[in-house]
């Protein structure tokens, strides 16, 4: 450790390496884990969200979909604040025609 | 101890380069050493090094490949360390076995080497592939090498999921060239985040030495008596054998045992004191 860096850590400018290294390897062993590519995440984080939002109007910019692991278990962590119920749920195939076809997380921003 | 009651041991970490052939050969001298009878398998036909680094590669007539094809006995191949009688070493065949080589063939020569052995090691190349499942077939429990680093701890945790689907039993985990003053100032993974992110029994810790690598040019493992006794690496190798043979040595986390003002600043830091 230089000088430099000591100064940083103490400024907390800088995080000590090897927790970086530890964080960068828990995401990363997540996703080896479960198999599942970013893209295969992204799509499965997209679905979930239009099916919740369905049901009750969530905050899309904060909602947080991701893998979890802890020994050996991975695990799937959706944490997704509610803005409110939504009165009447928009269920395809049940009620308005439109419903079926449309976007309801277009619909709910 | 009879026949059959042979513990079969794959060392394998996934990535090259941690450790295993020196793990392998330290560890098979030093059970040798604590009477055992001792086998290393070399089951690294592409890239085989274990000879080398117990100094008997002159001394190689036979491989495992004469052996399976029942050109000669399993005692002509074996080849026994002078110095340590209780350990042989049977030397991996031609690179061109890996074409016609299954997993039975493996288990075929682990069973026959541990017939007359207490301890078979089987050395395993790096990788996940043909080489490594090879390998595994023929072990009943496995230590999985590994170093601090992001790139050999990733590739330990594919390794120990292959290993479980396997039903390979126990697995247990060595931690080599750790460097204790990296990981007291925190510019390494801690010892903790290894075992908590692999979830595996510490066998053992093993500091970098720079006597490993004067041990490999000489072709004489640290764990050969009054060679590297003195040295941290032949300290740990031989701790290592003694756990395996189910005795109670403590392990100490090397950055906690460290005092000096950087390492407490380091320790300050990490206590968010500032």
């Amino acid at each position: 450790m230089t000088l430099r860096d000591l100064i940083n850590r103490l400024l907390r400018r800088e995080q000590a390496s090897g927790e970086t290294a530890k964080q960068r390897l828990q995401l990363v062993l997540a996703h080896d884990r479960s198999d599942l590519n970013p893209e295969l995440l992204q799509r499965m984080r997209q679905e979930i969200l239009e099916v919740v939002s369905r049901y009750v109007e969530i905050d899309v910019e904060e909602g947080e979909v991701s893998l979890e692991t802890e020994d050996r278990v991975t695990a799937l962590v959706a944490n997704l604040p509610i803005k409110r119920a939504r009165s009447l749920p928009l269920i395809p195939g049940l009620g308005d025609s439109d419903q079926s076809t449309a976007d309801p997380l277009r619909r709910a921003s | 101890m009879n026949a059959t009651s042979a513990r079969t041991i794959l060392i394998c970490s996934g990535k090259g380069g941690v450790g295993k052939t020196t793990l392998t050969a330290n560890l098979g001298i030093a059970l040798a050493r604590q009477g055992a009878r001792t086998a290393v398998i070399d089951a690294d036909f592409g890239l085989r090094n274990l000879d080398l680094l117990l100094g008997l590669e002159n001394r190689i007539v036979y491989t495992a490949q004469e052996v399976l094809a029942g050109s000669c006995r399993l005692e002509q191949a074996l080849v026994k360390h002078k110095q340590e009688p209780n350990l042989a070493l049977l030397p991996a065949g031609n690179p061109r076995m890996l074409d016609w080589l299954k997993p039975e063939d493996m288990k075929t020569i682990a069973a026959q080497v541990g017939q007359q052995s207490d301890y078979v090691l089987i050395d395993c190349p790096a990788g996940v592939e043909g080489g490594f499942r090879n390998a595994a077939a023929a072990a009943e429990e496995a230590i999985v090498v590994t170093t601090p680093e992001l790139s050999a701890v990733r590739d330990a945790d594919r390794v120990i999921g292959l290993l479980n689907s396997q039903g390979i039993q126990p697995i247990q985990l060595v931690l080599n060239r750790v460097r204790p003053k990296m990981m007291a100032n925190q510019e390494m993974l801690s010892v903790q985040d290894v075992t908590d992110i692999l979830a595996l029994p510490l066998l053992g810790l093993v500091l970098e030495d720079e006597q490993v690598i004067v041990s490999t040019n000489r072709g004489e493992p640290l764990t050969l008596e009054g060679h590297g006794a003195g040295s941290p690496a032949a300290r740990a190798y031989i701790n290592v054998a003694r756990r395996l043979c189910g005795e109670d040595v403590p392990l100490v986390d090397p950055s906690k045992e460290r005092s000096g003002l950087r390492a407490k600043l380091g320790r300050l830091i990490s206590k968010n004191l500032f």
